[in-house]
């Protein structure tokens, strides 16, 4: 058994909601109730779930992006919740998050050069020179050139921008890199190319995904283990193979029927 | 409710909507091509799906169907023959804008991609199925409002919530509202343009059988865009794939999915992931294509 690099206990949180006539009246909804996930050293979970069912509510609180109501989150032993905002931004070295619209989460002001390396100069890794050389060995990796640094984000197309996306969240050597839905604005063609650089670079950088999605087809061919939300809780977690031969929960198996293209199949 | 499902079949050997040879180009540089020579055709009460990635021309050529290309753009050339018992065969593209709107949600109708966008938000969902009904029937009153409950109804909505605002709708909700605001004239054609791609896929998976049944009741001409391999098994008739402005390949649903001819269609296809796992994932493959249009693609940015 591999040791997990983050653990994530009891998660809790609760959003406001206005209701009533007028808005004067409020209700809660819970978009975390009770959730507890593990993620194992090196390898790809999964949180699948419709919209609504708290998935990206779990992405952003595993890295504190927000307030927990309750839970604690694990990381490397030290329990981020309890962190104070330094002790925070220390840890987010090690902790990355690729976003899932690949034309609103760059700074359209920005170069890609300066996007990609912002990460460095704000953890003062290395002098400037090094870190030139590190942002331009990551643009190559993921396939984009030295010249690129100077160019704007909109210059490039969806799936480039994704890949500067991707650069930006390594370029710092993390461990855990928590991706939202990183495909599902992307055409066919460029999903593949995408997920196949995301595994490639698992297996170089020994990074532990956290990986949202609601394409089942998707997940099917990055997750190791799954786990499947529904209105906040978690309905059902394991192995790909256990959880798409062998469903248990009844919403799991609806998830599974509603995968397009079965029809003709 | 009969009137509604009063299934009138054309029947003068013509298919009900016919592209001929449609090109589209900006006028700023009349030379480029984004649509090239386009020519298919759609039966009444079959679905044609046009497949392609994003700035393949798929979304121009719907929209020059309705008449709604942008300023920036003119139909350089071709004809879209459509089909109507009243109306007789005649050319969308050299209609006047008087004449387009005689048609426009009467007998061809468009579902647009956002459900979030497309509605206005400070009108019920109500009286915003109920505008065409007005406009194009006359339709006023206790007539129009069963009317809308009826359509709401036919879309899987309580027909009590005319009264809502989209904001009070789920996107799954909206999109239905959609679907009922464009089936309210009862259509001979209906336009989707990527109708699911918002949607989860629980929803979607609704959403795409409720059009093949509104389709097939109505007896309605539908042509679906989308990128989606999986969504086209589900509803496709006859499927044409496009690409880079060109069609590289039409044919049945079983011809295309099964037999792809073109090796663009073949590496599409293989680009989609399985849901068995059972292929390995692989990206697109352009080999085939010869040098020169690759250059051009990295130029552009696209591979």
């Amino acid at each position: 058994m591999i040791s997990p690099i983050l653990v994530a206990n009891n998660l809790v949180k609760t959003y406001t909601q206005r209701s009533g006539k007028f808005g004067f009246g409020s209700s809660l909804v819970k978009a975390l109730d009770d959730v507890s996930v593990s993620l194992r050293q090196g390898s790809t979970l999964a949180v699948v779930g419709e919209s609504g069912s708290g998935k990206s509510t779990l992405a952003r609180c595993l890295l504190q992006l927000q307030p927990l109501d309750s839970g604690e989150v694990l990381f490397a032993g030290q329990d981020l919740s309890k962190m104070n905002s330094a002790e925070l931004r220390a840890v987010r070295k090690n902790l990355q998050m690729v976003f899932q619209d690949p034309f609103a989460s760059l700074n359209p002001r920005m170069r890609v050069g300066e996007i990609v390396g912002e990460g460095l100069l704000i953890h003062r890794v290395g002098t400037k020179i090094s870190q030139q050389q590190q942002v331009i060995a990551m643009l190559k990796r993921v396939g984009l050139d030295e010249s690129d640094m100077q160019k704007y984000p909109h210059e490039f197309s969806g799936g480039q921008r994704q890949r500067i996306g991707i650069a930006r969240a390594l370029v710092l050597q993390p461990k855990v890199v928590v991706c939202d839905e990183p495909v599902s604005a992307l055409d066919v063609s460029i999903q593949a190319q995408i997920l196949l650089l995301l595994k490639e670079l698992q297996q170089e950088m020994a990074l532990s995904y956290v990986f949202i999605s609601h394409d089942l087809r998707v997940v099917r061919h990055i997750a190791n283990d799954i786990v499947v939300m529904y209105a906040g809780k978690i309905v059902e977690q394991g192995s790909v193979v256990d959880i798409y031969n062998n469903p248990q929960h009844e919403y799991t198996r609806n998830l599974l029927a509603a995968i397009p293209g079965k029809k003709s199949a | 409710m009969t009137a509604l499902l009063n299934v009138d079949v054309i029947n003068n050997g013509r298919p009900l909507l016919q592209l001929e040879r449609l090109s589209i180009v900006s006028k700023k540089s009349p030379n480029r091509f984004l649509v090239d020579d386009v020519s298919f055709s759609i039966e009444a009460g079959k679905t044609t799906c046009v497949v392609g990635e994003s700035g393949s021309g798929k979304s121009l050529t719907a929209l020059s169907v309705m008449g709604l290309l942008s300023k920036q753009l003119q139909l350089s050339s071709g004809k879209v023959l459509f089909n109507d018992a009243e109306l007789g065969v005649q050319d969308l593209s050299s209609l006047d804008a008087e004449s387009l709107r005689k048609i426009r949600g009467a007998k061809i109708a468009m579902i647009f991609q956002e459900p979030m966008t497309s509605l206005n938000p400070v009108l019920t969902v109500g009286y915003q199925i109920g505008e065409s009904l007005t406009a194009h029937l006359g339709l006023k009153g206790a007539v129009l409002k069963s009317r809308i409950a009826n359509l709401l109804d036919m879309v899987g909505i309580l027909p009590n919530r005319a009264d809502s605002y989209p904001d009070e709708l789920s996107g799954g909700q909206r999109q239905r509202v959609m679907i009922a605001m464009s089936i309210a004239c009862e259509p001979r054609l209906l336009i989707a343009d990527e109708p699911t791609t918002a949607l989860d896929v629980t929803v979607q998976a609704q959403i795409l059988k409720l059009l093949d049944d509104l389709k097939t009741r109505m007896n309605m001409g539908m042509l679906f865009i989308t990128h989606d391999f999986g969504v086209v098994a589900d509803i496709a008739d006859n499927v044409v794939v496009m690409f880079r402005g060109k069609i590289v390949e039409a044919g049945t649903k079983n011809e295309v999915l099964n037999h792809p001819q073109h090796p663009y269609t073949k590496a599409l296809l293989a680009c989609v992931p399985d849901a068995e796992g059972k292929n390995p994932l692989q990206p697109i493959d352009y080999a085939w294509l010869n040098d020169s249009v690759q250059e051009a693609l990295v130029e552009e940015g696209i591979v």
